[in-house]
């Protein structure tokens, strides 16, 4: 589903080089995790998958389903199926979630060539999904993400994918800032979603979320690459010794 | 101090062809008028207040040529609102397009026709609330309306008023010169909206004059029209009774020169005036909005609410001021003015102002000047929003504020629906 090979990327305004040749591939049906060092470059991975301005990819690809991903702009990559649950969900006052929600909902139909969501299907689907990771209906009245807490807007990135079905999904330390109760509804979310023809890739720094939702591959970044890649077993060992063991013998 | 020579040569150039109506109520406020703008000359680029907007265009013997435009991909806007229609062809009513000027709840007359009697209740406004304006900042243009306008409404609510009144400007002549006086009065308990659209001249000089007494309630929403060469210079100058209410929103699209004047005075107590403006200007666009809250009343509210979007060039102003006299207490006084500047090439100028003279009181004002924000547009785009679509989106919400004093929400979705085509057309 989603191939990355040798992805080198730097910011646009400093010649910062921040992924130093990144290989990653995530098969259909599958559940890999990223963990890593603070500033090891997991975020800025996501963010130059979804397209985010300010970076400059100097060498490697990346492709979704074979289709170059970096020739695409943002809404494209949405389109063709990819998710970004963001570490720092965005607020913007005076766009009613609602809004947002089926505005997203219904350019993603346009570009695949369906039929929009009428309003009262989408109300019905939206009120359905939203239950389930207990958002109220007020939440859902407020503009995008603003005077949320923070775990209320880790729940509405969820929201927003279990809407937008996308088919490579991307969870960017989700689990920060969710107590425990939370933490079960989010991965109670993702899982329902996971099926033979969905991908996960999720970036955390616990083992808790990892608990819930089982990876197939655990991958490990530091400096810019994936150092070590392993099983489920791997997020148990960093919990238990850091990175200082992986690190060295990587090196 | 004497009146520089070159403000008088201005007046008299521009008065040159213009006739004086003679006798009637109206006769006196007029004469009175025209001593006043005898008094001031006609507004320079000097002047405190037109520091930011070049009153050339609006001053000049003959008003500068502006092209007609036929909006042929909307209907006009209000064309779906149950209302009363009063027309204007080029600042002259036009009883052909006009539905009769009978509603329940309301009186309404035609200033050509009611001027010449002795009586009226207008004489009580006519002029009146224009002149009690004129201190502490001369509005020579207005007077210049009091003193020369043969054209109009009287409108008088009495009652709820069963329907809208909608004043409608047409332009249809590329030299029109419009100059327009409404008097306004709502009865204690009276209820009436007014709205006013299109863009009435090739140049358009409008002055309404709005008293409300005690109780009473009046709602104003405008959209000036599309037409991009016109040129306007309008005042809205209103009085609050006790527990009255005003709130007056325009939308402007586009125009070459507009400035359009506020002046409220909440003189009774616990009065609330709520004035809003959203502005979308592209290329040779200079809006400017000035306006002048007197808080005279105890616990009165009033807000002002600007924004505008600004690209290619486009210039916006903001002059407000937020008056509090000795004895007004408890007032609370809001003020925002906005602008989202789409390019670098666009400006926002703006001067808010707060005098107060009174210790228990609540007022604040900000203005702020800026771009759209990235992170907000890459976050709709990661969603599967167009870029173009994300940035209206944004837009929209920008606006929302505005777009929040309008009561009826099947108006306010009117001028949602005009904004949304205006960003269609301008967008991209
Ligand atoms: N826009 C930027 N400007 C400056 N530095 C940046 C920018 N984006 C990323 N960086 C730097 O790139 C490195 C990688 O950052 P990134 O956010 O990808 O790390 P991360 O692995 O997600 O860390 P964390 O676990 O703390 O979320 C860091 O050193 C960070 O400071
Ligand atoms: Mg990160």
């Amino acid at each position: 589903m989603l191939e990355i090979n040798n992805l080198h990327v730097k910011l646009e305004a400093e010649d910062k080089p921040i992924l130093r040749g990144v290989d990653l591939r995530v098969a259909a049906g599958t559940v890999h995790a990223i963990m890593g060092p603070n500033g090891s470059g997991k975020s800025t991975l996501s963010y130059v998958l979804a397209g985010r301005d300010g970076y400059a990819v100097t060498d490697g690809t990346a492709t979704l389903d074979g289709a170059d991903l970096l020739a695409m702009e943002p809404e494209e990559r949405a389109a063709a199926g990819l998710f970004l649950a963001f570490q720092y969900p965005v607020e913007i006052p005076g766009v009613g979630n609602m809004t947002f929600l089926r505005t997203a909902v219904n350019a993603q139909r346009k570009a695949r060539g369906q039929e929009e969501m009428s309003a009262g299907e989408f109300l019905k689907v939206v009120r359905d999904r939203a239950r389930t990771l207990k958002i109220d209906a007020d939440m859902l009245k407020r503009p995008v993400n603003v005077g949320f807490s923070g775990g209320e807007k880790k729940r509405n990135e969820i929201l927003q994918m279990a809407m937008l079905e996308p088919k490579m999904c991307i969870l960017d330390e989700t689990d920060s800032g969710l107590d425990v109760d939370a933490m079960k509804l989010v991965s109670d979310g993702v899982n329902a979603l996971r099926d033979a023809g969905r991908a996960f890739l999720v970036i955390t720094h616990y083992q808790r979320l990892l608990d819930h939702i089982r990876p197939d591959v655990v991958h490990i970044m530091a400096d810019g690459r994936i150092v070590k890649t392993g099983g489920p077993d791997l997020a148990l060992e960093v919990e238990k010794n850091g990175y200082a063991g992986i690190l060295a013998e990587a090196v | 101090m004497p009146v520089p020579q070159a403000k008088l040569d201005a007046l008299a150039a521009r008065i040159a062809g213009l006739d004086l109506v003679r006798g009637g109520w109206a006769g006196a406020a007029r004469t009175e008028a025209l001593a006043r703008l005898g008094a001031m000359g006609l507004p320079a680029r000097r002047d405190e207040y037109w520091r930011y907007t070049d009153p050339a265009d609006l001053i000049a013997p003959q008003a500068p040529r502006a092209a007609t435009f036929a909006a042929a991909d909307e209907p006009p806007v209000f064309d779906g609102i149950d209302r009363l229609r009063i027309v204007f062809v080029d600042g002259v009513f036009d009883p052909a397009l006009s539905d009769d000027l009978t509603l329940a709840g309301v009186e309404i007359e035609l200033l050509s026709s009611a001027g010449q009697t002795d009586i009226h209740w207008a004489r009580e406004v006519y002029g009146v609330l224009e002149a009690r304006g004129q201190t502490p900042v001369q509005r020579p243009l207005a007077a210049l309306n009091t003193a020369f306008a043969a054209q109009g409404v009287l409108i008088r609510a009495t009652g709820r008023a069963a329907r809208p009144v909608a004043l409608i400007y047409l332009h249809r002549s590329e030299t029109s010169d419009a100059i327009l006086h409404h008097c306004i009065k709502v009865e204690a308990g009276a209820e009436l909206t007014v709205l006013e659209s299109g863009p009435a001249a090739a140049r358009f000089n409008k002055v309404m004059e709005v008293d409300v007494a005690a109780g009473g309630r009046f709602h104003h929403i405008r959209a000036q029209g599309r037409d991009h060469g016109r040129r306007a210079a309008t005042h809205l100058f209103a009085r609050l009774g006790a527990e009255s209410l005003l709130k007056s929103f325009t939308l402007t699209a586009n125009g070459v020169l507009t400035r359009n004047e506020v002046v409220i005075e909440l003189l009774g107590d616990d009065a609330v005036a709520h004035i809003a403006g959203a502005a979308v200007g592209d290329g040779a666009f200079h809006h400017d909005d000035t306006v002048f809250i007197t808080h005279a009343g105890q616990r009165c509210e009033s807000r002002q609410v600007f924004k505008k979007v600004l690209k290619n060039g486009a210039v916006g102003v903001f002059q407000g001021k937020i008056l509090v006299k000795p004895g007004a207490q408890k007032t609370d006084g809001y003020q925002i003015s906005q602008s989202l500047l789409l390019d670098g090439d666009s400006q926002f100028l703006a001067k808010p102002e707060l005098e107060i003279y009174a210790d228990d009181v609540k007022c604040s004002h900000g203005s702020t000047s800026g771009a759209i924000d990235e992170v907000a547009l890459f976050y709709l785009r990661s969603r599967g929003v167009p870029e173009a679509a994300a940035k209206s989106l944004l837009v929209l919400a920008f606006l929302a504020e505005t777009i929040a004093e309008i009561e009826d929400g099947t108006i306010a979705e009117d001028i949602r629906l005009r904004l949304h085509n205006w960003l269609e057309r301008h967008g991209r």
